[in-house]
This record gives structure tokens, C-alpha cells and sequence, in this order.
């Protein structure tokens, strides 16, 4: 579906300097881009929520969020810190970007250097990424990225890399481009975390070698007024695994993408998401996963709870291609309104061209169990605990995708925090 | 059963399938033609034949209006291209649309008068139109059961039975031309408030160029005293059959309509492009059944029939009910999504559909559950199998007003594959936007379990006498959903449409 031509929009694109192979990716990314345009709401693919704000010239200022109340997220664990205050890399702000088993450059510093493993990767998991499926605000970000990391991980890595967002300006508009590159048998952990900018754009592409294992888990924290589209573009070789886990709570407007693509056989892919939103609220999981090997595992989880009018989306997609037998798929999406203001819009999809393959989809929308309410409250719990009890059980198969148990406790008592703050 | 094993059985076979498949020509029972007279509007579409199908039918002005408002709003509107299938662009000048046998150039005026060659046609079919109790195949239960016809044509209606059975009751049943001319005020009142002119392209080309269909009315009160039918047959070469179908039943009256069509087996893809609308009032309930079994193209996908066909019922009054129930064996691509209003409160939408596609068939439907009123209640069971080269897709709606609190859906969607050249799609759309409703979806993808195939073949039974029946287990709940005269067919149409699948 054609979307609206880019020469319509009272936008000019402007591509930052880069080296020779960093210009080039930007100009075919502005090529792609030109050839699709962006998108609007009459697109499919944009069914259930506007792009409008997410690609108009200057983003909606979004007021600071105060979230000194609670220490940083992930500061309990020992990590390689890279900080990007609005969409920057600071450098003061980060460590040292030297750790065994990785390299860690900035992508400027990468596009400078004419021989570098980043130029056959950079903006080529997203352009696979756009067929069959258009993702025009993946290609502006390949176009337009200012910053980001290249992570190249040649062993296991001694501490995961944990990246944090802060957002500082009230307009800013932060492009963030990462690569990550896994080579056979390595393995690696990226924590992500802070609103980073009033309106981000980020594309991570992770390239995974045979046998290597990537674990990824993000939050999108407790700010109201930002905006966020994300895109996360992997590509798994045979015996790889890939995990992601991301926590939102709130965020005016926030459209997570994780385009998958399996391509050795044995591998795994696992997604999972939990969003908590409150008021204006709109969050959007979109998933596709494509598996192109024998015998490998995908499992969407996506847990949703909305209240005060709150809106959360969900497209998933399963694609086996011919040959891609004793493919197992699995697919769940759910949310819980816990008001009638509140709206849950799914597009739960199964596309399948094998026959030995065992794939399945779920999908639930409902309100809070009232049995399960009155037994709690019989039991002399009051009822905003009970409420929250039963929000936690609900999200609880989401969180159980995360395996590092620190990491999951870490996700599970933010999550407790964040609750008996709203019921406050 | 190892890898290595269940390879060489299949080798085994090879020579049988190989059979099967050459003899699946003469699977399709009914692509035999009936050798008739036939008249044609001149080939093409225009205003002119817009006029000329209403001329034909001898209609009054405003029908004519209707249908030159709906033709000027066709030429604005695109083809959909969103539906999984893939097929030829159809060159709409170049068929025609309208053509009847020149023995119903006088309308007849009992079924004695009419050409004995249509009579045959449809005895040959099955179809009795002759006011026996039965459709021919069914053994004869206790209680005499009676249903009654109204037989299309390519344009025309044949002629319908029991009328005057059925007057005694009240119930109206007759062809939508004869509708037009004798009810008009419910025709009028009526027709394109559920599918409006401009619902989609093929609803709006429908609407300009339908030349003949059923109507039904139910009066207030009214059990229908027996199962309605209509029997479509296309005949004609290049024609596309273009019908429209009217129900209305009215407070607390019920009917149960049966719908089937079958036609000749051509080289060249013809195009069927029908709406039906159902009216249901307060504690009214409307069952229509479907086997769908138009000529499916041979196994390269030559010919066959484009099923273009938009469907829907709306519940109007409080506690109305409808239940689809459809069988989807023919046409080389469907593109059906038989749906339901729930404006009213309490009331009920079910739908229950087997689409089977075999050879290069593509089928793309599903429904659509638009929850308005309160307490409102809804059920989906789909089963989707997929042989040959053939494409499957569930697409599916299910959308819950604000207003409509305290309302219910379960959808149960499965596919299963036979072989590895097709594909199963499932494409559900889920809107929720209260929380007082509770909606829930079910989706699974597999093939034939081995386990039951090795079970029955252990027993004796062929390969494909095997899968036949682990695809009927697999349709039960939907099989069981049919009117008897529906079911026996159905279970026998699954076996045939499979034929030359295996291996």
C-alpha cells in the first residue's frame, strides 16, 4: 500500500556527515524511504494507531519527567554504563567503553573508519526487514540516525552493556541507530532503560552467529509525556538464541517493533512485553516473526494493563516459509481493562506455508476477575492491594520470559513500586 | 513413524495419488452444462445494461434509479486488493450480465410449464422441484420433512415450490424480481440497509446489475413451516451471476434457509459476485446454511469460479438471533465473510464455517462480529485444511462497542495442512473498547496427525479414505452445526474435495 509520497511533506531531510560507506547507507536508506514514503493512518499497518506525531518535522515538546523518587533502574547491577542524555552520547556520563570479549565503538567513530565490520550490517537488517511489511520510520531512522553504539561481541561478554536514555530538553528529538554483531558462540546482555528524548526514534539491528546468545531487556519508564518508536531488527543463524523483554509505563505514544528473522536452523526467538498504562496512554506491540530454518522455537508474550482510557495495541505475525518444518510457534496476547474507558485493539496473525510445523495464537481481552477480587477481599485485603495482586499475577507469564532471575526480580519489584504509586 | 519410514509409504502411494489425481477431473460432480437456448444482454457493462437487466425484469422506476446510482458509484470505487488471494485482473467489459434461457422469456406460471431441459438440470443436481418432501441422497426419516425451492438460473429464478403451502403460514418466498414487483413497500423498506449500495466494490456492482435471487419474508409470530432453499446454478459461458437475497423475519419468527450452487466445468474463471441481507427482529432467529460448491478449476488452476460475495445479517431487535453455517468446497477463490450486526440487546451471532481448499484453490473468509447492543453474545468456530497448492486464510472481526457491556465472544480458529505446497493463514482483527466484555481467541496450525492416520490405515482403510475421515473429526463441530439435508452432503463434499490430495 502506497503511503503518502515524502515530497508531501513539509519536511526536509537532512542526512548528517558520515564517512564514505556512512554516507552511502544513509543515502540508500533515504532511497528506500523516498520509495515508500511515510506513513499515515490510512495504512494497515497503522490501523490502530496514528504515525502523525511520530514523523511530523518537530516533535510535541514533552515536559521533564521528575524520577528522582526512585534510584536508576538496573543500579543494583554491575554493568558497562553508556549514557545519551536527549539522543547525545556523553561521554562523561558513560564508562569506559572497554570490556573483555566486546568492542564497543560509537557509531560516528565506526562510520569514520573505512574498513569496518559495521558497514555490511548497518541499515541491511532493516532493509530485510522491510519486505513484506513497509517500515518507513525504520528507513528515516537508518536515513537521519545522530548517534549510537556498534557493539561487536567476539566471546561471552564479561558484564552486560546497560544504556540509559535520560531526557533533559523539552524538545528534543533523538534518532538513535545501534549495531550489534554476535559472532559464533558469543554471548551478550543489553539493558536498556529512560524515556531518552520528547520524541525517539531508535533502530537496533542484531546480527547473531551460530550458537550466540543475545538477551535484551528494556523499560520505557514512568515519564507521561514522551514519544517513542522503536524498532529492533534480528537476524538468527542456526543454534542462536534471542530474548527481549520490554516494560512500559506510560508514554503518551509508544510503537515497539521487533522484526525477527530465522535463518539457521535450532534457533530460538523469545518476545515479551508488559505495558502498564494509565490515562492518555497508547502503546503499540508489533511483532514479526519469520522463520526460514528447520526446527526452531518462537514465542510472542504480551501482557497489557489499561485503565483511564488507556489504549494498547497488538500486531504479531508468524511467518513460516516453505521448508521451514517442525517450526513451533506460539503466539499470546492480553490485556486487562481495568476500566471502561479503556480500549485493547489485536491483529494476532498466522501466516504459514509448511505443514509440519505446530503454531498457535491466542488472544484475551477482559476485566479484572471479580471471584478473584471478593476472595482476596474476604481475606481482609484491602481492595487497591488486591487489585495489585492480581495485576502482578497477570503480567507474571510476561516476566517469567525474562531468565536471568536478578534481572527478572530487578523488573518485578519496579513493577510492584510503580503500582502501589498509581493506587496512591 | 520415523522420517524414513513414513517416506517410503508415501512412495507407495505415489501410483494411486498419481490415479486419484488424474481422476480428480470427474471429482467435481457437477461440471456437466445443460444444453439450452440462451438469450444475453449484449456483452459488457454500461448504463445501458444496468437499464436492460431492469427492463428484463420488468421493475418499477425507483428499482432502476437504485441500481444507476449504485453503477455511477461503482465506477469510483477501486478492487480490494487486501485479501490473500491472487488471481487474474478481471476485465469486467468483457462478460455478460445478464442471460436467461429462452423458455423463461414468459415468465411460467407453474413449475408444469417450465422447460423440461431446466427441470432435468435440476434433477440431475439433486434439487427437487418438483414439490417432493426431500432432497435427493437423504434417506427418508420418520417424520416427512419438506423444504422448499427456489431455483436460479444463471439470471433468472427457475420457479419456487410450496408457495402457496407457505402463504397459508404467511411466509413470503419468492424470487427478489417477482419481490420487487409484488412487495415493493418491503422490498423498498428493506433492501440495502444491511449492505448499503456503497458497502464495498463488489456489494456496489451487485447492486447495479443483480438480475434475480430469493426473497424471504417471516411474518410477526411465524415458524416457517419448512426449510427454505435456493439452488444457484451457473450455466452460461462468460456470464457472471450476479444474485440478491432478502430476508426479513419478523418479531419472534423463524426460519432456516439453505443455500447451494454448483456449476459447469469451463476453462475460463467466471465471476459470482452476490449479496445477501437478512433483517432479524426482536426474538427472531434466522439460520442460513451454505454448501458452497462452485466449480473449483482443474488442478492447474485453470477456470473455476470467482466468488466474490458479501453477506449480512443484522440483528435489529432485542434478543434476535442468526447463525451462518457454511461449507466451502468450491470456487478457484473465495472472498466471503458472511457477518453479524449485534444491535440489539442480547442478541446472538454464531458462526460456524469448514472452507476446504485443494489444487490451486484460494479461499480468503471468515466473518465479522460487530457487537453494538448490551449483553450481547457471539461465537466463531473456523476450520481451515489446505491440500495441493492451494492458499487458506481466516480473516476475522470482532469488535465490542463502548455501549455494548456485559457482551461475550469466543473464537476458535484452526487450520490444518495436507502437504507442504499450501498455505494456512489466520488474519483476526480484535477491537475491544469495553471492559465489561470479555473476548477470546483461539488459533492453531497443524497437519494431520500421523498417529490417527497410521491408527485408521492399521484398520484397513486407504490413505485418502483416512484422511477424509480425520478431516471430518476435524470439522465436526461445524458439521454438526448444518441442517441434516446439509450435513450428509457436506461429510461426502470434504471426502470429495480432498480427492488426489494425499501423497
Amino acid at each position: 500500500m502506497p503511503a503518502t509520497a515524502l515530497t508531501e511533506l513539509d519536511r526536509e531531510i537532512t542526512l548528517p556527515a558520515a564517512g564514505v560507506w556512512g554516507t552511502k547507507s544513509r543515502k540508500d536508506a533515504l532511497a528506500r524511504l523516498t520509495a515508500m514514503g511515510l506513513p499515515n493512518h490510512r495504512d494497515e499497518y497503522w490501523k490502530y494507531t496514528r504515525p502523525e506525531t511520530l514523523t511530523s518535522a518537530t516533535p510535541t515538546p514533552a515536559a521533564i519527567f521528575d524520577g528522582n523518587d526512585e534510584a536508576p533502574m538496573f543500579d543494583a547491577i554491575d554493568c558497562l554504563q553508556i549514557t545519551f542524555i536527549d539522543g547525545v552520547f556523553d561521554a562523561d556520563a558513560s564508562d569506559d567503553l572497554e570490556m573483555a570479549g566486546v568492542s564497543i565503538e560509537r557509531l560516528a567513530t565506526a562510520m569514520e573508519n573505512d574498513i569496518h565490520w559495521a558497514k555490511d550490517l548497518y541499515g541491511t537488517l532493516e532493509t530485510n526487514g522491510q519486505n513484506p511489511v513497509q517500515r518507513p520510520l525504520a528507513a528515516l531512522n537508518s536515513a537521519t540516525a545522530t548517534d549510537g553504539v556498534v557493539i561487536h561481541a567476539t566471546g561471552q561478554a564479561a558484564k552486560p552493556v546497560l544504556i540509559r536514555y535520560l531526557h533533559q530538553n523539552e524538545t528534543s528529538d533523538a534518532v538513535l541507530h545501534h549495531v550489534i554483531k554476535l559472532d559464533d558462540g558469543a554471548a551478550l546482555t543489553v539493558l536498556e532503560t529512560g524515556p531518552a528524548a520528547a520524541r525517539l526514534n531508535k533502530v537496533m539491528e542484531v546480527d547473531q552467529g551460530n550458537e550466540a546468545r543475545f538477551n535484551h531487556v528494556c523499560t520505557q519508564g514512568r515519564d507521561h509525556a514522551r514519544r517513542a518508536v522503536t524498532h529492533i531488527f534480528a537476524r538468527l543463524a542456526t543454534e542462536s538464541r534471542f530474548k527481549s523483554f520490554t516494560l512500559t509505563a506510560n508514554g503518551v505514544l509508544t510503537r515497539n517493533e521487533c522484526i525477527i528473522e530465522i535463518t539457521g536452523d535450532d534457533a530460538f526467538a523469545h518476545v515479551a512485553g508488559a505495558a502498564l498504562g494509565d490515562g492518555d496512554f497508547h502503546h503499540d506491540d508489533t511483532v514479526f516473526i519469520t522463520h526460514d530454518a528447520v526446527n526452531c522455537e518462537s514465542r510472542q508474550v504480551f501482557k497489557k494493563v489499561l485503565r483511564n482510557g488507556a489504549t494498547g495495541v497488538f500486531q504479531g505475525k508468524i511467518l513460516v516459509q516453505p521448508d521451514a518444518q517442525k517450526t513451533d510457534g506460539y503466539q499470546i496476547s492480553q490485556a486487562l481493562l481495568l476500566d471502561d474507558d479503556s480500549q485493547f485493539l489485536a491483529k494476532p496473525e498466522l501466516e504459514i506455508y509448511a505443514d509440519d510445523v505446530a503454531c498457535s495464537h491466542g488472544s484475551t481481552t477482559g476485566a479484572i476477575d471479580e471471584t478473584a477480587l471478593f476472595y482476596l477481599r474476604s481475606r481482609g485485603v484491602e481492595k487497591d492491594e488486591a487489585q495489585d495482586l492480581l495485576v502482578l499475577s497477570f503480567l507474571a507469564e510476561a516476566i517469567g520470559e525474562i531468565e536471568d532471575e536478578v534481572l527478572a526480580d530487578e523488573i518485578q519489584s519496579r513493577l510492584e513500586s510503580w503500582l502501589k504509586r498509581h493506587s496512591s | 513413524m520415523s522420517q524414513v519410514d513414513e517416506m517410503i509409504a508415501k512412495d507407495g502411494v505415489e501410483e494411486e495419488t498419481v490415479e486419484a489425481v488424474k481422476s480428480l477431473a470427474g471429482a467435481y460432480k457437477y461440471g456437466w452444462n445443460t444444453d439450452i437456448e440462451m438469450e444475453y444482454a449484449p456483452k459488457g457493462l454500461s448504463t445501458d445494461i444496468v437499464r436492460l437487466i431492469s427492463s428484463k425484469n420488468d421493475e418499477p422506476e425507483w428499482m432502476l434509479e437504485w441500481r444507476l446510482a449504485a453503477y455511477e458509484r461503482w465506477l469510483k470505487l477501486t478492487e480490494p486488493d487486501w485479501a490473500m488471494v491472487d488471481y487474474p485482473e478481471i476485465d469486467f467489459q468483457d462478460q455478460y450480465y445478464y442471460a436467461r434461457p429462452k423458455s423463461m422469456e414468459v415468465k411460467p406460471k407453474s413449475l408444469d410449464e417450465v422447460d423440461p431441459k431446466l427441470l432435468e438440470t435440476y434433477k440431475k443436481l439433486g434439487i427437487p422441484l418438483k414439490e417432493q418432501a426431500l432432497l435427493a441422497g437423504v434417506e427418508a426419516p420418520e417424520e416427512e420433512r419438506k423444504v422448499a425451492v427456489d431455483a436460479v438460473f444463471d439470471s433468472v429464478s427457475v420457479g419456487t415450490t410450496f408457495k402457496d403451502e407457505l402463504a397459508k403460514a404467511g411466509v413470503i418466498f419468492c424470487s427478489i424480481s417477482e419481490a420487487i414487483k409484488e412487495h415493493p413497500e418491503l422490498v423498498r423498506k428493506y433492501l440495502g440497509t444491511v449492505v448499503p449500495v456503497s458497502d464495498n466494490y463488489y456489494a456496489t456492482l451487485n447492486s447495479a446489475v443483480f438480475s434475480d435471487g430469493s426473497f424471504v419474508y417471516v411474518p410477526p409470530g411465524v415458524r416457517c413451516p419448512m426449510e427454505l432453499s435456493t439452488y444457484f446454478r451457473i450455466n452460461a459461458e462468460n456470464t457472471g451471476q450476479f444474485e440478491r437475497t432478502l430476508i426479513i423475519c419478523d418479531k419472534e419468527a423463524y426460519v432456516s434457509y439453505l443455500e447451494g450452487c454448483t456449476a459447469p466445468q469451463r476453462d475460463i474463471a467466471q465471476l459470482h459476485a452476490a449479496v445477501v441481507e437478512i433483517v432479524i427482529m426482536e426474538d427472531a432467529e434466522v439460520k442460513y446454511s451454505t454448501v458452497q460448491n462452485w466449480y473449483p478449476g482443474d488442478e492447474d488452476g485453470k477456470g473455476g469460479i470467482y466468488n466474490f460475495v458479501t453477506k449480512r445479517a443484522d440483528c435489529r431487535g432485542d434478543r434476535a438471533k442468526v447463525m451462518w453455517t457454511q461449507v466451502e468446497t468450491g470456487s478457484a477463490v473465495t472472498w466471503k465473510y458472511p457477518s453479524c450486526i449485534l444491535r440489539g440487546d442480547d442478541s446472538q451471532g454464531e458462526f460456524y464455517s469448514i472452507a476446504i481448499a485443494n489444487n490451486m484453490q484460494q479461499a480468503d473468509t471468515g466473518t465479522k462480529m460487530v457487537h453494538l447492543g448490551k449483553n450481547t453474545k457471539s461465537r466463531i468456530v473456523s476450520k481451515g485444511i489446505s491440500a495441493g497448492k492451494a492458499q487458506n486464510t481466516y480473516r476475522g472481526l470482532v469488535s465490542m462497542h463502548p455501549k455494548a457491556k456485559n457482551s461475550r465472544n469466543y473464537t476458535q480458529c484452526d487450520s490444518l495442512l495436507i502437504g507442504d505446497k499450501c498455505g494456512a493463514h489466520t488474519v483476526p482483527y480484535i477491537e475491544v473498547r469495553n471492559n465489561s466484555s470479555r473476548v477470546e481467541h483461539e488459533a492453531t496450525t497443524s497437519k494431520v496427525d500421523d498417529d490417527q492416520l497410521f491408527y485408521c490405515r492399521q484398520r484397513g482403510m486407504g490413505e485418502e479414505e483416512a484422511v477424509a475421515l480425520v478431516v471430518n473429526g476435524f470439522c465436526k463441530d461445524v458439521l454438526q452445526a448444518l441442517p441434516m439435508e446439509f450435513a450428509m452432503e457436506a461429510q461426502a463434499l470434504v471426502a470429495i474435495s480432498l480427492e488426489g490430495s494425499v501423497g
